[in-house]
């Protein structure tokens, strides 16, 4: 199909609703896809409360009485280890007249008590008590009006939670990317993988904008020309990543995988490799501490994060040594998450270095992030211009093959976005 | 600031804010250059997350020791981020001034700082609590520390192509 053919003609959103099956074709989608407030409803419906929504990390939550708030799609949950060391997650509302039972971030209790009327619930979302439970009655059936509770499934200690117990375990939704997260989790350099802390922003855009951009290595020696410049010249070889042999591929489901630095795949492997100059001075603070030469190379290699980039679709990514969240606060406004991780009882000048690099590149005043924010938005504000125009995705058809889990592409190619964009149309057609 | 110490006589508070007021208007104008002049070799500058005060060991917005703050200036000047190129427009007050401590030659300063920043035609204020810690020395006062508090620092923020 030629790229000067545009089929869709949308009209106003608020007048006719864009049908999702005429929005997406394999090499183009179309501009309602960011803005038609309509659509975004249905999204919500269709595919955040139909699909399996990361919530938080387990080390997050490490103990018994831990907690952490989070959102599945618009609804806001918490997660929380309950007694037994189970994972719950439940709708952040009092079952009696709908008040959130907790706004702290994150801590550890016994129990959420609504602060309206009192209602008490147990870490399992239970109903335990209501003061002067008299008026209800005898037949009050406390064990009706627990929390609402999802559906929860992990893997490598990432919990994602659902509102939909039709679907397919998690294990089966994330397929063939589950391979990724393992070698994704190697970074913990022989410790658990463990949140360290995050950087939180929003940006006036649709979610998809950020959803498309985790596997688009295309922009990256554009956009982040700055950070590029700031490394020194070993490191920006590293992250010049199109001399390589780098690839992008679709993994089923909406998932894709972006290849960057090849030789970063594996962190277990390649351990003779000699140690980049700017981690030199960690190896030589490892050594002083007294790790041995194996234990130096295997935690150094691990230091600076995977070399590949996947997108899990439809929340979150896992990107070098970080987590993005995306999560979708109205058509045009989607709040981020970059969650720095290190490892769990390891070196503190390791971890300390993994900071430092999050800090470099993320973040409201990171050399990367305020330039991603900043394109994400300009394509917001540019859907408004000429919206028979169509978004183009078709870069790399030319070349794409089959890869081991589905079509792959040029690194520079848009076939993570087109694996989305597939996914969208899917969901959004049930 | 815990433990506050013997305060000297002789620090003049206005001779203090006069300072800050100096960097504001640098960073106003973009006038990076001036701005790294006014630090000591050894400080940093810290836009923390939350409450935390082990800043070597948490994630922050940013930790700058000399190398970061030349890095982060380059990349505002050489005119390609596309964040900061154009950055945006700000305008920003510094007031409520506290001395807070002095040992030696070093003070400690505290101070409120509101920015209004203006981009896409589109305005958004932010409010800090600065913590200068000043060091005099034989060109004058220099800063050493700066921890600039964000009143949302643990909340979502937007991207800045500025500092506080």
């Amino acid at each position: 199909m030629s790229l000067d053919h545009s089929p869709v003609h949308p009209g106003p959103a608020h007048h006719t609703p864009a049908r999702p099956e005429d929005l997406v074709e394999h090499d183009r989608v179309q501009t309602p896809l960011y803005e038609d407030a309509a659509l975004f409803e249905q999204e919500m419906e269709k595919i955040f409360a139909h699909t399996w929504v990361f919530v938080a990390h387990g080390s997050e939550v490490p103990e018994k009485g831990s907690f952490v708030l989070s959102w599945v799609g618009q609804q806001p949950v918490i997660v929380v280890r309950d007694r037994k060391g189970d994972i719950n997650v439940l709708v952040n509302r009092c079952r009696h007249r709908a008040a959130t039972v907790c706004e702290v971030k994150k801590g550890k209790t016994s129990s959420f008590q609504c602060p309206y009327h009192g209602w008490g619930y147990g870490l399992d979302g239970s109903l335990r008590g209501v003061p002067y439970p008299e008026q209800y009655g005898k037949d009050f059936d406390k064990s009706t009006l627990g929390m609402k509770a999802l559906r929860v499934d992990s893997y490598q200690n990432m919990i994602f939670a659902t509102l939909d117990d039709g679907i397919e375990p998690l294990a089966e939704f994330l397929g063939p990317a589950k391979k990724w997260i393992d070698l994704f989790m190697k970074q913990g350099g022989g410790y658990p993988v463990k949140v360290l802390g995050e950087h939180q922003f929003t940006v006036p855009m649709n979610w998809k904008i950020q959803l498309e951009n985790t596997t688009d290595a295309y922009h990256f020696p554009v956009v982040h020309k700055s950070f590029i410049q700031s490394l020194d010249k070993e490191a920006e070889a590293t992250f010049n990543f199109f001399d390589k042999a780098g690839f992008v591929e679709d993994l089923g489901n909406g998932h894709s995988v972006a290849v960057m630095i090849p030789e970063l795949v594996d962190l277990d492997e390649n351990l003779d490799d000699p140690i980049p100059e700017r981690f030199e001075e960690l190896a030589q603070a490892l050594r002083d501490e007294g790790f041995d030469e194996p234990r130096v190379r295997k935690i150094v290699r691990a230091t600076g994060g995977a070399g590949f980039n996947l997108n899990l679709f439809p929340n979150v990514s896992l990107s070098l040594a970080f987590f993005r969240v995306l999560r979708p606060v109205g058509v045009k406004e989607t709040a981020i998450r970059h969650v720095c991780l290190g490892m769990d009882g390891g070196p503190a000048a390791a971890n300390r270095m993994r900071i430092r690099l999050q800090e470099h590149f993320q973040g409201p005043m990171g050399f990367g992030t305020p330039d991603d924010a900043e394109v994400w938005e300009r394509v917001q504000r540019g859907t408004l211009g000429g919206k028979e125009l169509p978004i183009l995705v078709n870069r790399g058809l030319v070349d794409e093959v089959p890869g081991v889990d589905g079509p792959r592409g040029h690194l520079s190619a848009e076939t993570g976005m087109r694996a989305s964009y597939q996914m969208w149309k899917r969901m959004m057609a049930q | 600031m815990s433990g506050i110490t013997t305060v000297d006589k002789d620090i003049d508070l206005q001779e203090l804010a006069a300072f800050v007021w100096r960097e504001a208007d640098i960073l106003d104008r973009c006038d990076y250059d001036a701005w790294l002049a006014l630090w000591t070799e050894d400080g940093h500058y810290i836009v923390p997350i939350g409450k935390g005060e082990n800043y070597e060991d948490q994630v922050n917005v940013c930790y700058d020791d000399a190398k970061m703050r030349r890095m982060r200036v380059e990349r505002f000047q050489q005119g390609f981020s596309i964040s900061s190129a154009p950055p945006a427009d700000t305008v920003r007050t510094v007031s409520r001034f506290v001395l807070q401590g002095a040992t030696g030659d070093e003070i400690v300063l505290g101070c409120a700082e509101h920015v209004v920043e203006n981009k896409f035609g589109r305005q958004r204020i932010y409010a800090a609590n600065l913590t200068y810690t000043l060091v005099r020395t034989d060109d004058g006062l220099r800063i050493r520390n700066k921890v600039a508090r964000l009143l949302n620092s643990d909340g979502e923020l937007t991207a800045f192509s500025y500092l506080f």
